[in-house]
């Protein structure tokens, strides 16, 4: 009994740190629309910064003053990233801004890498709170018992500004609309850099609370960001309440995770998660997401049209120079090109549901990495060969989307993307923890080509037959009917089901579609790899993914294999460089600065103006 | 002849809210039925019931003989009701032809096509229709560019794609000018006489429901408080106070203009 | 008060407004009158900065307030009551008003909740509904409330009386007219003729972005040729 008191007050302990980032993340998600990936990097700042200031700062009162003073700080540090990085692409399309905080991630991580050194700092310990207290015999620390008491005071304050001040109010109306609040005489370029002083700081703030805890490293930005996702969404988006709930569930329930069961300990609060939003879509505490609002989304989406002549031309002159490349150029090249195809099927796939359903994925390697493990798995224990497993993956995949899909599709907008986020993890924690089977983070090994394709000139035109093929039939998929009633679902649900269109059905099958393609790749991939890990399954691989289809720009058709082509290119080159993650994390943020629509966007725009391409009469 | 549309004891309570309060009504075909009331009488909750957007309470609604009450309203669609918004819903990302071009796709069952080109479907087809509405010649217009006005119009060529034999319009002139509402309900009549369609709608502008219902039904706060002819509505005492109003502001200032 | 002077206003590339040149004096009503698309809405979003004159001035109480910030317009007391309404949904009418609050402006009508619920008494009865469970007609008598909030000097009515039942039209004609008594400036754009007539002083016609006529109502009811060719009645 004492035991089981003492795990839920480490439980309630910890809920602490990871109730003010959520709060923090979900706050800046409300008003601004920007789902802050960089929000664990504010967190992992706070640690270090807090840590520094510690050092310097004697006592009590310097051990209090240095958290606070890390809060401040990282808070003015999220002032000048909003300044410089988010204030330019506000007007880009919407979830455009996750790229640019993607960039600051890597950028953060470079910085605090040089700043602070590769190695863990431990937290000095809370003076005057160094003790325990014994509970029922159990020993509970001090600092734990102050931080219980002190989060539902930051709770309540939070609470209080959001609801019942006219700040508040204003906040909350610009969630919905900031053009009007400004039309309303509320300067809301201020409004928005308060808000996002308010999360940063208090992201900086559990950073530095959760010193004395648990120190800091450079790998605590992601490791939290995905608690502080499955917090904010089982609260529900935008409630404060539902953070404090969801932080003290999902924190006790770590705790016990790992006493009782250590082996689920990664798919525990996943599961959760999907539980809660079957039963509650919109999260515990939370209310319907109201998507496509005024004045964030952009210039409206322009209609497609089947490419022109020129563009067919460049495009065939593209497809000739790829396939005529094993004849110029060495066998490193032809690798690295065959990564690149499969990478930007992998996009594409993504950008199809993106960019013509609006069905914003953060799992999506799910499929890239499933389909690879299922060829993997077939080649191990059943010794199919190549054409086989080529054709299975993406069956596998497809399967799996069809499961994975009908269970998301029950949720909209970020909540649905929450949930891709995680059946990724699910799959990941599968492939990670159960050894036996899949090798664990040894991976399988020896996955290779039949005989007559182990080439790798072989292997790169079965590669670029069947990704520019994959690519081609995403892209007719757009101009059918169905990619149109996919646009149609997106554009005006109430509209396409009054005039008899399934919108859930018609996105679960482009979803479904999306997976397949995805699978192809990942089938692709292991056989050019020759071995798959489970890191192929990782969110960071779904976030690739996402930030190259929003690099190439999503309002576009080709967005997704252009990026994923620049990136894939920029990336193996940067990462012989020492600091490649702050060059990479710039680039990607010059890019989105330069270029809001993305590179296609942006390139399509620079066609028109020098008249190169044809104007649409509507052009905006 | 029995009616298009019979509908019963239709309620619906938002919490304490009686929006819609036993309500019953027929819609014989060919009819050109109005719904008016003032703000927030009920009218478009009705719609919305009608249109399966919304559970009744209670009550039933029946579609040439079978209870719609409660259906989906893309069945509600399939079975031949077409309708238009208050505030209007299109699709912005493609142009007015294509949004014309989706309902026919629907209605032909093709929406999980691969093969054919969307853009190359039924397009003569829906070139006709906006002809119809007389936005032929912004066809190929982008949807997120038009005038308000046009975008009803747009909704109604939409509507109309499926060869309904209802037709339910929530303020299908909102936002036009003067001489284009006439002209969009004197077309409505017009289609109506053609293809034998019934209509309910909803008004504001009483120069339009005067001159085109066959009939008006006026709702206030969720109950029918009158319902007949137009010169029975138009000097009907209880109407007037609590919608038409006396109008002597405009009457002095239409008289000062041909004075 | 409020000056127009060659502004040219484009989306992307489409030349929407084109020269537009006039003005309106304190304490009038001007009516904006034109066709579906002629450029009403867009005219009041130039004035409102919401979208920025490629070339001209909007001058206001003499400022030139032209590539201004639209709050900054608004906090001089401008105010803009869009045709799409934009009421905040997730709020509740109370708080819809609270986010339309400024402080008192010198020489104006300082509103109170209780004013504009006067005006529109079925807000009062609605006053913790959210925005998104009002009908049609009471979200924009909402709008209008909200704006009136601000105590503004100047107000751009964007087809106020769309959607809204008949006497309430009437009313609100009459609190227009009361409003203009109390020094209160307004541009409305309107396709109901009635309504124009029994408010307006001043005439404004606009047709694919081009002022046709400008002059006082007594002038355009002068010339029924002018109403007849540029406007649809
Ligand atoms: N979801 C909801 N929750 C609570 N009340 C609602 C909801 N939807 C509508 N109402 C209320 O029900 C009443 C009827 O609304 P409805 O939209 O049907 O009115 P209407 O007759 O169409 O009015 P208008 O002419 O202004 O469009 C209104 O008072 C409205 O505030
Ligand atoms: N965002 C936009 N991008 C491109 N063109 C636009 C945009 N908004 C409006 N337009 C075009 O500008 C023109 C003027 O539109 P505006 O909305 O100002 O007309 P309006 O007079 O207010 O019409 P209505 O009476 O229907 O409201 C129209 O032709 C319209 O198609
Ligand atoms: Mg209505
Ligand atoms: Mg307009």
């Amino acid at each position: 009994m004492g035991l089981f008191i003492a795990q839920i007050l480490t439980g309630l302990a910890n809920a602490g740190a990871l109730f003010m980032v959520a709060s923090g993340l979900s706050l800046i998600f409300g008003v601004t629309r920007v789902v802050n990936f960089a929000h664990g990097s504010f967190y992992m700042l706070g640690a270090y910064v807090g840590y520094s200031l510690m050092q310097a700062l004697p006592g009590v009162a310097g051990f209090w003053g240095a958290i606070l003073l890390a809060g401040l700080i990282v808070g003015v540090i999220g002032v000048i990233v909003e300044i410089c990085v988010l204030r330019p692409v506000y007007r880009a399309p919407e979830l455009f801004q996750l790229v640019a905080t993607f960039g600051v991630i890597l950028v953060i991580q470079d910085l605090t890498l040089m700043i602070w050194g590769p190695q863990d700092l431990l937290g000095p310990r809370a003076p005057g709170l160094k003790g325990i207290i014994r509970i029922m015999g159990e020993p509970v620390p001090q600092y734990d018992i102050a931080l219980i008491a002190i989060t539902p005071f930051v709770a309540i304050g939070l609470w209080y500004l959001i609801t019942r001040t006219r700040v508040g109010t204003l906040v909350r109306a610009a969630t919905q609309d900031r053009e009007m609040v400004g039309a309303l005489g509320v300067n809301q370029s201020w409004l928005f850099t308060g808000v996002f002083f308010l999360g940063c700081a208090l992201a900086g703030l559990g950073g530095a609370l959760q010193l004395p805890k648990g120190g800091a490293d450079l790998l605590m930005d992601f490791s939290i960001l995905g608690a502080v996702f499955v917090v904010v969404v089982i609260g529900g988006m935008g409630s404060l309440p539902g953070a404090y709930l969801a932080a003290v569930i999902i924190s006790i329930l770590n705790v016990f995770g790992v006493t009782y069961a250590p082996q689920s300990t990664l798919v525990l609060m996943f599961v959760v998660m999907v539980v809660v939003l079957m039963i509650r879509p919109f999260g515990l505490l939370g209310k319907e997401e109201v998507a496509g609002e005024h004045g964030q989304t952009g210039e409206p989406e322009r209609p497609i049209k089947p490419a022109g002549p020129r563009i067919r031309l460049l495009v065939t002159t593209l497809l000739v120079i790829l396939a005529l490349l094993p004849l110029y150029s060495g066998n490193f090249a032809v690798v690295l090109v065959t990564d690149i195809m499969i990478f930007c099927l992998f996009a594409a796939s993504l950008h199809f549901m993106l960019g013509q359903g609006g069905l914003v994925s953060f799992g999506h390697a799910a499929f890239f990495g499933g389909g690879a493990y299922a060829a993997a798995l077939l080649v191990t224990y059943a010794s199919t060969p190549m054409e086989l497993a080529l054709v299975l993956a993406p069956v596998s995949a497809g399967l799996a989307a069809i499961v994975i899909g009908w269970v998301c599709l029950r949720s909209t907008g970020v909540y649905f993307a929450m949930l891709t986020l995680a059946f990724g993890q699910l799959l990941w924690s599968l492939a990670f923890q159960w050894g036996d089977v899949t090798g664990g983070d040894d991976g399988l090994v020896n996955i290779w080509p039949s005989a007559w394709a182990s080439d790798n000139t072989v292997y790169y035109y079965l590669a670029f037959t069947l990704c520019v093929g994959g690519i081609l039939l995403l892209r007719q998929a757009a101009h059918a009917p169905f990619g149109y009633a996919l646009r149609a679902a997106r554009d005006s649900t109430r509209q396409a089901e009054a005039t008899g269109i399934n919108t859930k059905r018609v996105q679960w099958v482009a979803f479904t579609f999306a997976g397949t393609m995805a699978g192809l790749a990942g089938g692709l991939f292991v056989f050019s790899k020759g071995s798959i890990f489970p890191n192929e399954l990782e969110t960071a691989r779904s976030f690739d993914a996402l930030i190259v289809v929003f690099l190439g720009g999503v309002k576009t058709l080709s967005g997704g294999w252009v990026g994923g082509a620049f990136f894939e290119g920029a990336k193996d080159y940067l990462t012989r460089f020492e600091y490649w993650r702050l060059t990479l994390g710039l680039l990607i943020i010059f890019v989105v600065i330069l270029g809001p629509e993305g590179i296609v966007g942006s390139l399509r725009k620079a066609g028109e103006r020098i008249g190169l391409l044809k104007t649409p009469e509507d052009a905006t | 002849m029995s009616p298009i549309l019979s509908v019963r004891n239709l309620s619906r309570n938002f919490g304490a809210i009686k929006a819609v309060d036993d309500v019953s009504f027929d819609l014989a075909k060919g009819e050109l039925l109005a719904l008016i009331g003032p703000n927030g009488a009920g009218k478009s909750t009705c719609f919305n019931m009608l249109m399966g957007q919304l559970r009744p309470s209670s009550g039933t609604v029946q579609l040439m003989g079978k209870n719609i009450a409660g259906m989906q309203p893309r069945k509600i669609w399939r079975m031949g009701v077409g309708r238009t918004f208050q505030i209007t819903a299109t699709y912005v990302s493609m142009t007015v032809v294509e949004n014309v071009q989706m309902a026919l796709i629907s209605h032909h069952r093709r929406l999980y096509s691969l093969t054919s080109f969307a853009h190359k479907l039924y397009r003569d087809k829906a070139l006709a229709l906006l002809e119809t509405v007389g936005m032929a010649d912004q066809a190929d217009r982008h949807c997120a560019v038009l005038a308000y006005g046009d975008l009803k119009r747009l909704e109604l060529a939409v509507a109309l794609a499926h060869d309904p034999v209802l037709l339910l319009m929530d303020e299908p002139t909102a936002g036009m000018a003067p001489r284009e509402r006439i002209a969009l309900m004197q077309l409505t009549a017009d289609i109506l006489a053609q293809r034998g369609i019934s209509v309910l709608f909803t008004e504001h502008d009483m120069d339009v429901v005067f001159a085109h219902s066959h009939r008006i039904m006026v709702l206030n706060r969720g109950q029918l408080i009158a319902e007949g002819t137009v010169d029975e509505i138009r000097n009907n005492r209880q109407v007037q106070e609590v919608y038409l109003g006396g109008g002597t502001l405009f009457k002095a200032a239409e008289d000062d203009a041909h004075a | 008060m409020l000056e127009l002077k060659g502004v040219n206003s484009f989306y992307g590339k489409a030349h929407v407004l084109n020269d537009l040149n006039f003005s309106v004096d304190r304490g009038r009503v001007v009516a904006l009158l034109g066709r579906n698309g002629a450029g009403k809405t867009t005219t009041m979003k130039s004035i409102m900065q919401l979208v920025r004159p490629r070339t001209g001035t909007v001058t206001y109480q003499g400022q030139d307030i032209t590539g201004w910030s639209s709050h900054r317009v608004a906090r001089n007391g401008l105010g803009y009551v869009p045709e799409e309404r934009r009421i905040f949904t997730q709020l509740t009418v109370a708080e819809n008003l609270e986010v339309g609050r400024q402080p008192p402006r010198e020489g104006c009508t300082t509103w109170t909740e209780d004013m504009v619920f006067d005006l529109f008494p079925n807000l009062a009865e609605r006053r913790q509904n959210y925005g998104k469970a009002l009908s049609g007609g009471e979200q924009q008598m909402l709008t209008i409330a909200r704006t009136l909030m601000g105590n503004p000097a100047f107000i751009l009515l964007d087809e106020p009386s769309e959607g809204i039942a008949p006497v309430i039209v009437e009313q609100m004609a009459r609190a227009i007219l009361q409003l203009k008594q109390d020094g209160l400036t307004v541009l409305l754009s309107e396709q109901n003729l009635h309504f124009a007539q029994a408010v307006a002083d001043g005439v404004v016609i606009i047709e694919h972005g081009t002022q046709q006529f400008v002059g006082s109502l007594a002038d355009l009811q002068a010339h029924p040729d002018i109403r007849d060719q540029h406007l649809s009645i």
